[in-house]
């Protein structure tokens, strides 16, 4: 009784640490909150997500359908470093931006798979990106997902070692 | 008793243990990354002009000890760090400190409003990809790069950082 007792205690202190301490929480938290302010990423809905490992896999995966990638930050560090494939269509957070995203996307399928990102600074902070979706969500696009990365692209793509192209 | 589980029962879950290692292992790795790359090395030159056409050569600026920040004016925690960066250049300019603003924005009309807003009281000059790619990607605002009088640099800062820990590295790097 007394083993069963330990190890039922042992696996609930684990399930716990395991919640408390990996990254999702942190995630889950930050998407679809109440009280985001309009316009922030925090105003994207969870469905939305996807995760970098996630994109990665689906680059590399030969035989997946390639989404339409787009960079809505600044034209300055997609020039530094950008995801390959992906184009750049102007800063969300910029009403010239949401034009040039407009014009690339308006003779598109509305079901065409859309992947928006930034990584200019930190989600909570991006200012891009909350708009970007909004327009997309607005014109009628219904398969559009967010990258989520964490801290900015340097160190949530970059850095973990996933293919980056220089160029404008 | 931890939050009322016997300690028995935390000193039997090796499950306990391994989890700890493997989260504490990843995040110590993706910790690591941008702080790798120019630590104590010699700090790439660029020669720019600043935001009141001022020629900016950082090699000029040796013997004092520099913090070069890279910024843009749609970045909020970039603006978070600047009144405190004016601060420190009052307070510790006389002492060798030399705050140096590299924006990142794709235009400078907007770069110097917000240098007029904030009344900054150090130089500002126009980034671009190479001087990023030079220090070593500039891919996430913000991001700081302490430099010694020597021209090594001795810390880079990345994201929102503890303004007060940056404080407490420069000083000791600072003319009496």
């Amino acid at each position: 009784m007394k083993t069963r007792l330990t190890w039922l205690s042992g696996t609930i202190v684990a399930v716990l640490v395991f919640v408390l301490l990996s990254p999702y929480p942190r995630v889950q938290a930050q998407f679809g909150g109440i009280g985001a302010p309009p316009g922030s990423a925090l105003t994207i809905p969870q469905a939305q997500l996807l995760m970098p490992e996630a994109l990665q896999k689906l680059l590399i995966t030969a035989s997946a359908e390639k989404p339409l990638i787009l960079q809505v930050g600044s034209h300055m560090m997609y020039a530094e470093g950008h995801i390959p494939g992906s184009e750049y269509v102007g800063q969300g957070s910029q009403p010239a931006g949401l034009q040039q995203l407009q014009n690339r996307v308006n003779s598109l399928p509305r079901k065409k798979s859309i992947v928006l990102y930034c990584g200019c600074c930190p989600w909570n902070r991006c200012p891009n990106l909350g708009p970007a979706f909004a327009k997309l969500h607005d014109m009628g696009f219904t398969n559009v997902k967010v990258l989520y990365l964490a801290d900015n692209f340097g160190t949530d793509w970059a850095n973990k070692g996933y293919p980056v192209e220089q160029g404008r | 008793m931890i939050m009322g589980i016997p300690q028995a029962a935390l000193r039997s879950s090796t499950l306990v243990r391994l989890l700890l290692f493997l989260w504490l292992g990843v995040h110590a790795a993706s910790a690591s990354f941008a702080a790798t790359s120019l630590l104590h090395k010699a700090a790439p030159e660029f020669v720019r002009t600043d935001l009141n056409h001022r020629r900016l050569d950082l090699r000029a600026y040796r013997g004092k000890v520099v913090l070069l920040n890279f910024w843009a004016t749609w970045c909020a925690p970039c603006q978070l760090e600047m009144p405190r960066f004016v601060a420190w250049q009052n307070q510790y300019g006389p002492h060798g400190l030399q705050i140096i603003g590299v924006s990142m924005d794709d235009d400078s009309a907007a770069a110097s409003s917000l240098v007029k807003k904030l009344k900054l009281n150090y130089p500002v000059v126009m980034g671009n990809e190479k001087l990023g790619q030079l220090y070593g990607g500039v891919m996430g605002l913000p991001i700081t790069f302490l430099i010694d009088s020597q021209g090594k640099v001795q810390a880079q800062y990345q994201g929102e950082t503890d303004l007060n820990s940056i404080e407490e590295q420069f000083k000791p790097l600072l003319r009496p």
